[in-house]
């Protein structure tokens, strides 16, 4: 075994979050470990790679006892992380950051020319091909993931740790990183990944091993356990969210349009969107990363400026140059990247819920304590999140419980139209189902909702209708019955020929 | 929240109850009372120590003396909480105090009536004062300049306006009505006290109760979140730099009316440092985000008690800004090791 971590305990003042934990890979091998929020896989991280110190057990590495008393021991003993959060410094070069605090030196002095021709090296066995003298905040979030990968791999790394690598890139990439993976492997190099999208383990996986309240649960080869026994265990219980749908019923073309949006343009990302989103239906967008979905959903909400084309909210054309515009139409957006442009971190769980409905609350100025708290209490019921008290920061919750609040924080200003941008993002396998069901049940009871996501089942799973974005067009409309993983992809491809050749190996 | 980030938390994403080791408890606990602590300490060594210093004569010379910089300093903690930054208060002060006198003198223009003369005088350079302020919440939010590099226009020009008005020449003057907001009393307490008090009770109703205070937070907080939920962000922070710099017009006046003379080379030097070492001291976050207002208060007191226990002891001011910035950086470091918690 190229690592051995056995019989690992960790508690926090107390709390118990290991309890015996193990974990091997391989030499050469790909570890998938999976398990919900909270079972201790990133505790079980952290401890491998210096970030915590574990309580009892034994770690080996390479041969030798380890006990890494801060990261920077892990990355001289050649364990790499690439985590889910970049960090990088945007505004330095690419080649800046793949050599960040390992510079290339020669007489005391940067070589630049040394370490531009080797990222430029690096990258290409990435197959990626970018000016490395450009800054990094100038590329794509999915480039940048690459380039933390290459930024990890460089380190001559016998095991990677990537923790969410895939939650940022399309289908493509997806595709590329995979590839880097066996490239890695063919070279003897150990790969631990962590994801939430079984589809990915299956792919480029060897083993698994999951993880459920602290405990290491199994380990198993990829081939021998299906996806229904490994949601299981992950969970404890029998997962019946996805097929809480009704989706036989005849919804459609008798509901009235709500938001009908047509050609849309905005710079280059956006070049002729046509959707539209019928009362009560929840409508889909798919399209690989940088297809132009979260930028259509931004210029509907009024967060971005249009070029071009016209949104008609209710058969009244609109001209939304703020979101507060759009809000008042009564129309809610929940972002993709929770953290940025999500929670307000600092702020309690009652202040992130009533953000947007902060105007209604007030009278002369003041805001109506006792209107609020019944507001707060009523939706962390009616969606159960988990949070000692309204008073809890948010940033300490987990991310499946901020999610629901994001969701309250709209689901209270009582919206005709809630578009979603990624709502299952980094959220557990649990959460997800039940966040999916809860916009079912809404849209049953007459919420227009507009689901952009990356992942096909989901769409398949939960949307009336799915529109296919390419290359910043609507390419497609899909009706329920039409919908399937082969369809969507194939829609996706379109006039974007790249698209197909790398989509996930599954 | 990444996988890896997940805080050492319960199972299935629960609540989050954390219990704290004794170094982390005490850690928090001098985060969240630390200043409370300090000013405590001084002031029971000074009742030890310090002849006369239990004296009614004691408190309001104190009080009188920290009021301005309090004054400034509650608009100075919600320009921090937006996440910004207002060198330019200690240059408002100068514009607001040099135009006052200027304006009941009849330097600028006869004004007929004496009453009328003093209202003006009064009312006008408040106006200016948030002239000042809105011009900084423009650059900062229309041409979206760093609110340090913004307010540093004033702070420089500011300055040189205010001269331009005096002629650089000191204004001195006899004007009891005007002086009543720096010498007068109120049932034997100094009216800029009661200015003090009024000012920090609404900045901290602001804070806790208005929508207003909500937004402030959420702007400093995450700005962008704060725009998707339909929050004017630019337009709480042109609000918020207006209101500091009205603030610091107030606090200008306060100091001419206090010395019967207004220099305008001097009002208000070095305010902006006082003002944002009571916000540090106070345990509000330069990072943005929170307001701890009656945290300011404190800090500033705790900055005046400093200042006069050394003064008192025979320690000489100039000892005295060393000892301040020993206070900063304690109340720094400690802020940021119990946010680590």
């Amino acid at each position: 075994m190229l690592l051995s971590m056995k019989d690992i305990n960790k508690s926090f003042s107390g709390v118990s979050v290991l309890r015996d934990a193990s974990l091997e890979v391989a030499p050469g091998e790909v570890m998938a470990l999976i398990g919900q929020n909270g079972a201790g896989k990133s505790t079980m991280i952290k401890i491998l790679t210096g970030a915590y110190r574990k309580d009892s057990g034994s770690i080996q590495f390479d041969g030798t006892q380890v006990d890494f008393s801060a990261p920077a021991g892990a990355q001289a003993a050649g364990i790499a992380t690439v985590y889910q959060e970049l960090n990088l410094a945007p505004h330095r070069t690419v080649a800046e950051n793949i050599f960040l605090s390992r510079e290339p030196r020669r007489w005391g002095l940067l070589d630049r020319r040394r370490m531009r021709a080797e990222a430029s090296r690096v990258l290409a066995r990435f197959k990626l091909e970018l000016d490395v003298d450009r800054p990094l905040e100038d590329f794509s979030a999915a480039t940048r993931q690459m380039v933390a990968i290459a930024r990890g791999v460089t380190q001559n790394a016998r095991l990677v740790i990537m923790d969410e690598p895939t939650s940022s890139l399309d289908e493509r990439e997806v595709g590329v990183l995979f590839d880097t993976i066996r490239t890695l492997k063919a070279d003897g190099v150990s790969t631990l990944f962590v994801s939430h999208r079984l589809s990915e383990l299956y792919a480029v996986c060897d083993r698994v091993t999951i993880m459920r309240d602290g405990r290491t649960i199994g380990q198993h080869p990829m081939s021998e356990i299906s996806r229904v026994e490994l949601v299981r265990s992950m969970l404890g219980r029998e997962l019946t969210a996805f097929a809480t749908r009704a989706k036989d019923e005849a919804r459609g073309s008798d509901l009235p349009v709500f938001l009908h949006a047509e050609d849309l343009h905005a710079g280059t990302r956006v070049r002729g969107v046509s959707l539209q989103v019928r009362r009560g239906e929840i409508a889909g967008l798919a399209g690989l990363l940088g297809a132009g979905r979260t930028e259509t959903a931004r210029l509907i909400f009024g967060a971005d400026p249009r070029d071009g084309g016209r949104v008609a909210v209710e058969g009244r054309e609109t001209s939304y140059r703020e979101p507060v515009d759009a809000i008042r139409d009564g129309i809610g957006l929940v972002s993709e990247d929770r953290k940025v442009e999500g929670i307000v971190p600092e702020l309690s769980v009652r202040e992130n819920m009533t953000l947007a409905i902060l105007p209604k609350l007030r009278v002369g100025g003041v805001v109506d304590r006792t209107r609020e708290r019944a507001i707060v209490d009523r939706f962390i019921k009616a969606l159960g999140v988990k949070c000692s008290s309204p008073e809890q920061p948010i940033r300490e919750l987990s991310g499946g419980n901020q999610q629901k609040v994001l969701l309250a924080r709209w689901l209270c200003t009582d919206p005709n139209l809630l578009i979603v941008d990624e709502p299952t993002r980094g959220i557990d396998v649990g959460a997800k189902a039940e966040i999916l069901k809860l916009l079912r049940e809404l849209a049953d009871d007459g919420l227009s909702v507009l689901m952009i996501s990356s992942e096909l089942e989901e769409l398949m799973a939960a949307a009336d209708h799915v529109t296919v974005l390419s290359d910043g067009q609507s390419v497609a409309v899909l009706a329920a019955d039409e919908l399937s993983e082969e369809r969507l992809m194939t829609e996706m491809a379109h006039q974007n020929e790249i698209g197909s050749e790398g989509a996930r190996a599954a | 929240m990444s996988a890896l980030d997940t805080a050492p938390s319960s199972t299935n994403g629960g609540p989050v109850e954390r219990r704290l080791n004794a170094r982390q408890a005490t850690l928090r606990f001098l985060g969240r009372y630390g200043t409370l602590l300090v000013f405590a300490s001084l002031l029971l060594f000074n009742v030890v120590f310090t002849p006369n210093f239990v004296a009614w004569n004691t408190l309001t010379l104190n009080l009188t003396q920290v009021a301005t910089v309090v004054i400034v300093a509650m608009g100075m903690t919600l320009v921090i909480a937006t996440g910004g930054i207002d060198l330019s208060v200690g240059s408002v002060m100068a514009i607001a105090g040099a135009l006052a006198p200027l304006i009941f003198l009849d330097r600028i223009v006869p004004i007929p009536s004496h009453t009328l003369g003093v209202a003006l005088a009064l009312t006008l350079p408040l106006l200016a004062a948030a002239l000042c302020g809105w011009f900084n919440g423009f650059l900062i939010t229309r041409y979206r300049i760093q609110p340090i590099v913004a307010t540093l226009v004033l702070f420089i020009a500011g300055r040189g306006i205010a001269q331009t008005f005096t002629n650089s020449e000191l204004q001195t003057f006899n004007e009891p009505s005007f002086q009543f907001i720096g010498k007068g009393f109120v049932w034997g307490v100094p009216v800029q006290v009661i200015l003090m008090a009024l000012v920090v009770l609404a900045t901290h109703y602001l804070v806790r109760r208005t929508a207003l205070g909500r937004q402030i937070l959420a702007v400093g907080g995450n700005e962008k979140a704060a725009r998707l939920s339909g929050i004017d962000a630019a337009g709480v922070k042109r609000l918020i730099y207006v209101i500091s710099g009205v603030l610091a017009g107030i606090a200008g006046m306060v100091v001419v009316a206090i010395n019967n003379a207004s220099d305008a080379a001097r009002v208000g030097t070095l305010m902006e440092l006082d003002a944002i070492a009571a916000v540090a001291v106070g345990g509000t976050l330069l990072s943005g985000g929170r307001a701890n207002v009656l945290g300011t208060v404190l800090g500033a007191f705790v900055l005046q008690l400093v200042r006069t226990t050394l003064l008192a002891n025979g320690v000489p001011d100039a000892a005295a800004l060393v000892v301040k910035a020993a206070l900063i950086i304690a109340a720094v470091w400690l802020q940021s090791r119990a946010e680590r918690i």
